[in-house]
């Protein structure tokens, strides 16, 4: 029997990666936020048996761009497209431009190369789970991946004015827990 | 393990020409990254989700522990509460990461940061600290504790602040004197320490005996109720 998983601890290690699944999908959009609370939510309400799961990772980052991809048909159906949709929000400050310009060139891949490098490059998930998740073989999962990479690679080169690259930014975590320096 | 590339399913790494990568190293043409923890940006917009998160969770009676991490005299506290009271108070020798399992296992996973419901247990601590409170007056959730440990901790409270007896004056007090070694895994497994004042107990040839927080700690907390006893004194 695994350790069981406390609740907080999931937020603290993968809230960043729901966050970033989420805009993939729907932009730097309050949409993404309601869409990152509803996941954390219904995974709350089944923390009883995901607690002691393997991997919860997989599971919020399924659970999430499933949740985003249903708020994006909405959108669609609405005639609500992400250049129409309003500005991202900026209480607490603005996003980095460079992010927000790769969640729009995200954005713009077809559904496919989309889930294919959300789910893959931004998540960390396995292209067999990719192609489960997508309901397509592992290969056309990967094929979709590496496309979607290749055209979002011509999209910013293009876009990046400076020759330097922008910075790595190499924060240290805002979790208790990790500036405790405890968990791994 | 060698050479089994026949397999269709594909290596779970991330590959090295991501243009964007959140787990794997930074690699040199990579256009952007964004690193494992969180850019400024997202950090303060999770910090905000996080708290309407843990609001929904006490709305909704999801909750079943709330903790805070605090600092103290002796080094960083852990404070956990449970509808009931206060149920944990951790140092961090004993690793806050295994205090927050175990607290997941016992009372239930649900577990949130929170300063709110133990804010009450800090304001009486920082007082003891400040040698103005000399017991404690708060609910408690003693269930991870068993029957008889429960019955020692209950007692302990009743030793006078600044001054220490034997593990076998406890076991005499409650009329069990031969469960001197009881008494002291009693002591030893108080959840709830310098609340209820384990530190108090001494070995019976007046040995510091063992504490969930170190010796040091509970050296320093004798010496400070002395020191404090001292001066109301004068």
């Amino acid at each position: 029997m695994s350790a069981l998983l406390p609740f907080e601890t999931a937020v603290d290690q993968h809230g960043t990666t729901v966050l970033r699944v989420c805009r993939a999908v729907l932009g730097v959009h309050t949409d993404a936020e309601d869409a990152w609370s509803e996941t954390f939510a219904a995974a709350l309400a089944e923390w009883e048996n995901l607690a002691s799961s393997e991997n919860v990772r997989g599971w919020l980052v399924t659970v999430a761009h499933r949740k985003a991809i249903d708020v994006l048909r909405v959108r669609t159906k609405q005639g609500t497209t992400l250049e129409h949709a309003p500005e991202p929000h900026s209480r607490l400050g603005l996003p980095q431009t460079d992010h927000l310009d790769l969640y729009r060139a995200i954005a713009a891949l077809p559904p496919g190369q989309r889930s294919a490098v959300t789910l893959h490059y931004l998540a960390g998930l396995p292209y067999a789970d990719v192609a489960r998740e997508s309901g397509i073989s592992p290969a056309a999962a990967r094929r979709a991946g590496s496309d979607g990479v290749r055209t979002l690679r011509a999209a910013l080169t293009v876009n990046v004015s400076s020759p330097t690259t922008p910075t790595v930014v190499t924060q240290p975590g805002t979790g208790t827990h990790q500036a405790d320096g405890v968990s791994a | 393990m060698t050479n089994t590339v026949s397999s269709p399913r594909v290596p779970d790494t991330a590959p090295t020409e991501a243009p964007f990568t959140a787990d794997a190293p930074f690699t040199a043409d990579a256009p952007f990254t964004f690193g494992h923890a969180p850019l400024p940006e997202e950090a303060d917009v999770l910090a905000r989700l996080s708290v309407a998160l843990r609001e929904h969770a006490r709305d909704t009676g999801a909750r079943d522990v709330a903790y805070s991490v605090v600092d103290s005299p002796l080094g960083r506290l852990l404070l956990a509460a449970t509808e009931v009271g206060l149920v944990r108070v951790a140092f961090e020798r004993e690793g806050f990461d295994g205090v927050l399992e175990h607290l997941a296992e016992r009372v239930g996973a649900r577990i949130f940061r929170d300063a709110d419901p133990v804010s009450h247990a800090l304001h009486e601590l920082n007082e003891y600290f400040a040698g103005e409170r000399r017991s404690f007056d708060l609910t408690l959730d003693r269930r991870l504790t068993t029957p008889f440990r429960g019955e020692v901790q209950r007692y302990l409270p009743s030793i006078e602040y600044g001054q220490t007896v034997s593990y076998r004056d406890v076991a005499e007090a409650l009329g069990r004197p031969r469960a001197m070694r009881a008494v002291g895994t009693a002591c030893a497994t108080n959840p709830l320490p310098i609340v209820v004042p384990c530190h108090r107990v001494l070995r019976t040839d007046g040995q510091l005996g063992g504490y969930i927080g170190g010796l040091e700690a509970k050296r320093a907390l004798l010496s400070a109720e002395r020191r404090h006893s001292a001066g109301h004194r004068g």
